[in-house]
């Protein structure tokens, strides 16, 4: 199970309140991605596609951040795989959005 | 009770003002979609309980945003605006080509004959069609695709398509208006498109018969008068009387010629009104005082509104969608300002008055007659 934490603004437009948990979250070859995270995510909640990443690209939208365990991983590959924590439940994979966003 | 409901775009979300047909007491409601902008907010003329918000921001890009009950309640439908085919390139502000980029939607234009019929104008300039109620969008791509296009160059708001108008009477005939290309028509429902710009005069571009390359603010139509086409330019208020093939200034005596809006009354439709600000860069009314401007014989002869508005140490600009008319008599006229304040005249503007003075800066005001 995945941990996902989104923004107030992102929360309010998927109606949810807390943190957003999925389940069978892997990619192509069973690692836990950036990638097959937010697949899952947008599956699960498609009114949030576009709203995060790009819908044709798949490029993280500038003015959004990707966080867990303490490290940014906003430019990291999304198919590099996610910290074992993350995969594992015990720490959230956050969304934010950019201080320079608003 | 015949009512009146006014839409509110702001930069920091969507409001709600509705009264009796009476107009005299009003009931605000917002914000809707808090901290984004809506850059639009609109109703369907068929049937005002069907309302569409574009709704964007910095963070999480475009969406669209239904109501099928008048605005009590609001869905998500599409938000996929991709440029069909080749994307193309178009001038940059230096001068220099820059792939199309969507960035957001400008305005919404629902049809006249079906809810579930709406056409979108994007920045960069694209029309977008759906037909099923927003949730599908589809490129009518021959604006973007003019051979024209290569050198439309973004004003200072960027490359926005924002004007919209389909004509009542003639079918298939769509005109729209982006910024700082001009003015364009179509006469077979967006397949092909004809600049419509002759007459103009753009100080700031070489060539004063160019064929593109002008920025419009706005334009509107009287639905009785369907040839006729009133233009409020970047400088100059114009007039057509042949569906755009043919503007003449009509700037006549206003205290300046520079503005976003122009409406014209929803029963007389040689009363048009704007507001003038002071120039290109002070984007506020001339000495302080703000000041509607009504012409009654189609344009040169101008008469300023002041009952009711500010008239010292007002420096608040209206920008282009952010002026609207309804149908009932005698008409209304509204207009929200980007010091948040939203006013009307129930009286084809003789007097007016400040329904809500507050809101964040507002970017589209609409007004739609309740049954």
């Amino acid at each position: 199970m995945i941990r996902v934490l989104l923004p107030a603004h992102l929360k309010n437009l998927a109606h949810v309140t807390g943190e957003v948990r999925l389940e069978g979250v892997t990619g192509p070859d069973g690692a836990v991605t950036q990638r097959s995270v937010l697949d899952a995510l947008e599956a699960q909640y498609p009114m949030l596609l576009g709203t995060i990443r790009d819908r044709h690209s798949g490029k993280r939208r500038a003015f959004v951040r990707f966080y867990a365990c303490e490290e940014d991983l906003s430019n990291e590959s999304p198919d590099a795989p996610l910290p074992e924590e993350v995969v594992v439940g015990k720490e959230p994979f956050i969304v934010l959005g950019a201080m320079a966003g608003g | 009770m015949t009512g009146v409901r006014v839409l509110v775009g702001t930069r920091k979300g969507a409001f709600v003002l509705t009264s009796d047909g009476r107009r005299g007491d009003w009931t605000v409601e917002g914000p809707h979609f808090g901290g984004w902008e809506i850059y639009h907010l609109t109703g369907s003329p068929v049937d005002p309980n069907r309302l569409y918000a574009s709704q964007s921001g910095g963070w999480f890009g475009q969406l669209i945003q239904r109501s099928d009950d008048g605005g009590k309640s609001w869905n998500p439908v599409g938000n996929d605006f991709a440029y069909a085919g080749e994307v193309g390139e178009h001038l940059w502000y230096d001068g220099t080509p820059r792939p199309w980029e969507f960035k957001r939607v400008w305005h919404l234009e629902p049809s006249r004959d079906d809810p579930d019929t709406v056409y979108a104008g994007a920045e960069d300039a694209a029309l977008y069609l759906s037909t099923d109620g927003g949730l599908k969008w589809t490129e009518l791509t021959a604006l973007r695709t003019h051979p024209t296009g290569p050198s439309w160059q973004p004003g200072a708001g960027g490359l926005c398509l924002h004007t919209i108008i389909l004509d009542p009477t003639h079918p298939g005939r769509i005109y729209t208006a982006i910024s700082a290309a001009g003015a364009f028509r179509s006469d077979d429902g967006g397949d092909s498109w004809l600049p419509i710009n002759k007459g103009l005069r753009s100080g700031e571009i070489p060539d004063q018969d160019a064929e593109v390359g002008h920025c419009v603010h706005h334009i509107t139509q009287h639905p009785s008068r369907p040839d006729t086409l009133f233009m409020q330019k970047h400088w100059d208020v114009m007039r057509s009387d042949d569906a755009g093939a043919n503007w003449r200034e009509v700037s006549g005596n206003l205290p300046s010629d520079f503005g976003f809006p122009i409406a014209v009354h929803p029963h007389e439709p040689e009363t048009i009104y704007v507001v003038p600000i002071k120039s290109d860069s002070e984007h506020y009314p001339p000495e302080g005082k703000l000041r509607v401007y009504r012409s009654r014989t189609g344009g040169d002869e101008w008469e300023p509104l002041t009952k009711g508005l500010p008239q010292s140490d007002c420096y608040v600009n209206v920008l282009r969608d952010a002026m609207a008319v309804d149908t009932l008599d005698p008409g209304g006229i509204y207009f929200g300002t980007t010091g948040g304040q939203v006013y009307h005249s129930a009286d084809g503007g003789d007097s007016w008055a400040s329904i809500v003075r507050d809101l964040p800066p507002v970017l589209s005001v609409e007004a739609q007659v309740l049954p």
